[in-house]
């Protein structure tokens, strides 16, 4: 049974999400995709990640969104604000997201996760660090390769 | 915690859905890829969401790895954005055809 923390939370980041592509403006939308990155690190606290749910902000809001914004800001003033939609691409998009939606939800709630529970207690990030270290340390140095690569390539 | 893992999954399926509407209907690069963005964080709020209630460190580790993935993408997909947009002085998807062939 979800608490009124976690449905605050869900309104707010659904929210958010729809706000982000459905905005006139872009520059709302991206404060509002903010908003969306910033409930998906409140989730992240709830589930006892506090590491993750920091690097999230750390990342997500405070640098790609900056990012996104700074981009936004680049673009012509009448792009900002210009919708280019068709009404029936609109109403196919709704069907194929709620399809999705149903469909996916229908295979989650007939599945056994609802029976998954846990008094565990939750992982520590030291355990994340150690686990770096030994079984991750080729995936972490790649992963140092690529964003050098990315933003190296980004600036050229 | 009294929130259940079929409660955070739900809400990641919402996210999923509503990116991948995202990316179906809109014509505007930006939005395309705050589309994405939305898509990348449901998928993350999976990870850690399984890596709490089945105890296991992958879901995080998995998580972090897929958020520095995700500024590398964002950091190319925004250079496309500006390349592109000098090129057509517009962010229409629409009227990318340079490589059409």
């Amino acid at each position: 049974m979800a608490d009124a923390v976690f449905l605050a939370l869900s309104v707010i980041t659904i929210g958010c999400a729809i706000a982000a592509l459905e905005m006139r403006s872009l520059i709302y939308g991206s404060i509002a995709l903010m908003g969306t990155l910033g409930g998906i690190a409140g989730f992240f606290f709830l589930l006892d990640a506090p590491f993750v749910a920091l690097f999230q902000l750390a990342v997500y809001v405070g640098s790609i969104a900056v990012l996104i914004l700074f981009t936004v800001m680049l673009v012509k003033r009448e792009l900002i604000f210009k919708k280019i939609e068709d009404k029936r691409r609109k109403f196919a998009g709704i069907g194929l997201m709620l399809i999705v939606m149903v469909s996916l939800g229908a295979v989650f709630l007939d599945s056994g996760i609802k029976t998954i529970t846990t008094d565990e207690p939750p992982v520590n990030f030291r355990d994340i660090g150690v686990d770096f270290v030994t079984y991750y340390w080729p995936a972490l140095i790649l992963m140092g390769l690529i964003l050098a690569g990315s933003v190296t390539g980004a600036w050229y | 915690m009294t929130s259940e893992l079929i409660d955070f999954s739900l809400v990641s399926v919402a996210l999923l859905g509503i990116g991948i509407y995202g990316l179906a209907v809109k014509r505007n690069f930006i939005r395309m890829l705050f589309a994405v963005e939305i898509i990348i964080n449901a998928a993350n709020l999976n990870l850690v969401a399984f890596g709490r209630f089945l105890p296991h460190s992958g879901g995080q580790t998995l998580a972090l790895f897929s958020i520095a993935i995700a500024a590398a993408e964002v950091a190319v997909g925004l250079s496309l954005i500006i390349v592109a947009y000098r090129m057509y002085q517009n962010v229409d998807v629409a009227d990318f055809r340079s490589l059409k062939g």
